[in-house]
């Protein structure tokens, strides 16, 4: 089957017990991706399936074919003319707030937060926390994390009509 | 004042250390450039009294090393490890300080047994008080063999190499610091926010297989057969059989998996206790306890006291959780051993492996990547010697990863601990007898700060029935949690406001001063309010909290201010990121972590059932940094959370007048319901109602193939 993958297609095998974060991690070496449980419980398996937030421990590789998914390589654009990196603001505001420790479920935070600012720019921080309950930080740097999401908001490229 | 050994729990283990290149050849082997080493002193090395050397003792030991090379960039090497408590960054920052150097020019290695110094781990809070130090001193040495003037203008190219030393500079006076005491961000920070940061489990080797070990049904328990004819029948499939180790190699996670399950095993162990008589357990000591020596006594003071109290304090146990769970890489080649693997103790997991396959350490390299966190759940080597288990049969590296399940139950835990205490006030609200006996949980900070001049205190050693070892702060919560309560029911009985009760039996001026500062910055007064304070590893400590009470719920705690004194602060938005981050991570053991066992099982071994604090249950936090410059820079990733727990207990009390003794705080509480579905389950839609799986708190429905349970007509 083909799988779209920030961007690029990849042909893969679909075994049908395997789940996406074990064809992103161990096949296409998307790494960035966590595991953290294994069970839906810990969000650090996070990423973006059509740009809705995806627990991909949950998810069957078989059943993407046709989606565009979005792993935490994918989020930051690269300038036309130097190919420098320009991170994603959540990512960038990940950075400025120091909201991680030892940076495990990072990746998982910053899907979540995207997902939430994908869908809603001006999120208060009643709103990110619900958006984001599911997602784990064992190391404790939640208000952390809620000052970045709620910081990348004012960042977020806007449409203007 | 009584003396204790200190905790040691796994640490026993030193290894017989053999530096492993002369000093010479190591500097060669660097190439062009200057290396300064520096020394640290026998009786520094000792991490508080862990890891015994059995008699092998050099005079002087090399700790940590720096090498310049002829561009300029300057390489520092040291033992530690980082598992999020930002050591990479603070050490970074004091070899800048000290070399003129920008951050940017220097790289840390740290944490390699074949490229570092001989370390005996990262734990105890020991990185900022010993390793940055000695990284100053050698940094220092390397500023004064290089020319004077800006760090940009020297030529590196004609650095003189004969200037190689194994010496040690003169520090910086704090007042001179210009990045020591600042902020500088994560200097891996821009790795972790791309993914591209390599943990273990992140690790792939050529040719590189994937293992699943076979764990026993129980505890102690003994394989008696294992037919392994289907999964040894799977295509690329190495089932590796040795005692009562059985695993299985595959050439892929799934595959691993299936083998697995295809295994069929039968165990024997013996029956084993429950958790629902854990306390009592607890108390089946044998013989005396450790420390126990009497100041005054305590008999007299009782009897004479004019208010009296005796009270027990009993903590559970709990689990580390990191959200990394153990992982390893192994790779044989020959009787040469590499592993990588998320560890705090790099050099110990050699000598593990050293003595599990009876090989020479110098065959064994250990490589720490900086890992998923640790919270001292990381000191041993399980996944380390597994993985180079199943590497040796199956000829190939393998990697291991362990399950939420395996780390949940194969790890180790915090101890639980049964606490007495005794105490005795005069009419004047002053201590006047201290009494404490701590079973099982361990003895950090478990004497007592306050001025009293009769007192008693033991640790009783206990038979314990769930494999224990360190967790941040080592007993330090437990003995807090048990002193600090105890201190607030003497307030109460004796009608004295809480805060002054401790003022007026303390001599200690910084813990005077921390208890102040909290206090002030928290509005202290009459409320649903409560107050601890406390020492342990360099640091004083001091917590209010404030709950909300409504009827029909469980209470909630608001606000937590913390202030902390660690002498000079070395990194001020780390240390209250650590802070932070330890009065989250405390809030789960105060209010609702609890390991359940039975008979040799844990009984909630998922995140599902083990319930860790979440985003909605952080309350407000404030934390206040004393800032002491005139005293050496102290640890802060373990002593941040020993208060809180006893603050939130005595807030309750003055919320409720009901007194909680026991950690968790909110029995009933221990099991969350599902993470709220909020982005797993679409707006306005009920979670109820769903079939085929979708309900499992998860975004797939399985039995439909839709990705997300958004487009999935069930």
């Amino acid at each position: 089957m083909e799988i779209d993958v920030n961007g690029v297609r990849h042909t893969v095998d679909a075994e049908p017990e395997r789940t996406l974060l074990t064809l992103l991690r161990d096949e296409l070496d998307l790494t960035g991706t966590k595991y953290g449980c294994g069970e839906g419980q810990c969000g650090a398996c996070t990423v973006l399936i059509d740009g809705a937030p995806a627990r991909s421990c949950q998810t069957r590789a078989g059943a993407m074919g046709g989606h565009k998914i979005t792993t935490i390589e994918g989020l930051a654009q690269h300038d036309a003319l130097t190919h420098e990196p320009i991170l994603h603001p959540v990512q960038e505001a990940f950075l400025d707030a120091e909201s991680m420790q030892c940076g495990y479920c990072t990746p998982g935070m910053i899907m979540s937060g995207v997902a939430l600012l994908n869908k809603n720019l001006n999120p208060d921080d009643a709103a990110i926390m619900q958006a984001m309950q599911g997602n784990v930080c064992r190391c404790g740097t939640y208000p952390r994390i809620v000052a970045a999401v709620r910081r990348a908001a004012k960042y977020m490229p806007r449409v203007v009509a | 004042m009584t003396t204790f050994e200190p905790e040691r729990y796994e640490l026993l283990a030193g290894p017989a250390y053999n530096f492993p290149l002369d000093r010479r050849g190591f500097f060669k082997s660097l190439g062009g450039g200057i290396v300064v080493a520096s020394f640290l002193a026998q009786a520094d090395a000792q991490e508080s009294g862990g890891g015994r050397r059995g008699g092998q003792s050099a005079p002087k030991e090399i700790s940590a090393w720096l090498h310049i090379d002829r561009n300029g960039a300057v390489t520092a090497y040291t033992g530690k490890v980082e598992v999020g408590q930002n050591a990479r960054t603070s050490l970074t920052q004091a070899v800048a300080e000290e070399l003129g150097a920008p951050m940017s020019a220097i790289e840390m290695v740290m944490g390699d047994t074949e490229r570092t110094p001989f370390d005996m781990g990262t734990f105890g809070s020991m990185t900022t008080p010993q390793m940055i130090p000695q990284l100053r001193k050698a940094a220092a040495a390397a500023r004064k063999l290089l020319p004077e003037g800006d760090w940009k203008s020297i030529d590196f190219s004609k650095i003189d190499e004969s200037l190689n030393g194994v010496t040690a500079g003169t520090m910086k006076p704090t007042a001179q610091w210009t990045v020591l005491g600042t902020s500088p961000k994560k200097v891996h920070g821009r790795d972790m926010v791309t993914g591209r940061h390599q943990y273990t489990s992140d690790i792939k080797v050529p040719g590189m297989l994937y293992g699943r070990i076979l764990r026993a049904e129980r505890f102690k328990a003994k394989l008696v057969s294992l037919d392994a004819s289907a999964a040894k029948a799977m295509p690329g499939v190495t089932v590796v059989e040795d005692g009562n180790f059985a695993g299985v190699v595959a050439p892929t996670p799934a595959a691993a998996s299936n083998a697995l399950a295809a295994l069929k095993a039968e165990w024997n162990a013996p029956p084993q206790t429950s958790s629902k008589t854990l306390y009592s357990d607890l108390r089946k000591t044998q013989g005396n306890g450790r420390g126990g020596t009497e100041t005054g006594s305590v008999e007299k003071a009782m009897a004479e006291a004019d208010k009296k109290l005796e009270r027990t304090y009993t903590v559970a146990y709990i689990a580390h959780a990191p959200l990394e769970p153990r992982a390893a890489v192994a790779s044989w080649s020959g009787d040469k051993l590499t592993v990588w693997t998320g560890t705090q103790r790099p050099f110990g997991v050699r000598s593990e492996l050293a003595q599990s396959f009876h090989i020479p350490e110098e065959n064994i390299r250990v490589i720490m990547p900086d890992t998923g966190s640790g919270y001292g759940g990381k000191h041993t080597g399980e996944a380390a010697i597994e993985a180079a288990r199943l590497a040796k049969s199956a000829g190939k590296p393998v990697k291991l990863v362990w399950s939420r399940e395996e780390e949940f139950t194969w790890a180790y835990f915090r101890p639980a601990g049964v606490i007495d205490v005794r105490g005795a006030v005069d009419k004047n609200g002053r201590l006047t007898a201290w009494e404490f006996h701590n079973y099982n949980s361990g003895t950090s900070a478990i004497n007592t700060l306050y001025d009293v001049p009769n007192k008693k205190i033991e640790f009783h050693p206990v038979d314990a029935p769930l494999r224990s070892g360190s967790y941040r702060g080592l007993a330090g919560t437990a003995n807090h949690f048990a002193r600090e309560c105890h201190m607030d029911e003497l307030a109460t009985l004796t009608g004295v406001e809480p805060l002054e009760f401790r003022m007026r039996n303390l001599k200690d001026d910084r813990f005077k001063a921390v208890l102040q500062a909290a206090a002030n910055r928290f509005g202290w007064g009459k409320g649903s309010f409560g107050i601890a304070g406390g020492f342990e590893k360099g640091s004083y400590v001091a917590t209010c909290a404030e709950v909300r009470v409504e009827p029909g719920r469980p209470p909630r705690v608001i606000r937590v201010v913390q202030a902390y004194e660690c002498g000079a602060v070395v990194n001020p938005d780390q240390l209250r990121n650590q802070n932070e981050g330890a009065v989250i991570m405390g809030l789960g053991g105060a209010l609702f972590e609890s390991i359940r066992f039975d008979n040799g099982k844990i009984l909630n071994p998922h995140f599902a059932q083990y319930r860790v604090p979440r985003f909605r249950d952080v309350p407000n936090i404030e934390i206040v940094l004393v800032d002491r410059k005139d005293l050496p820079p102290a640890g802060a990733g373990e002593t941040p959370i020993m208060t809180l727990a006893p603050a939130i207990a005595n807030a309750i009390y003055a919320a409720t007048g009901e007194r909680l003794r026991s950690m968790p705080l909110l029995p009933g509480a221990e099991v969350q319901s599902a993470p709220s579905g909020s982005f797993l389950t679409p707006a306005g839609r009920k979670r109820s109602g769903r079939r085929h799986g979708c309900q499992r708190g998860t975004h797939e429905c399985a039995r439909h193939n839709h990705p997300s349970v958004a487009n999935c007509p069930c």
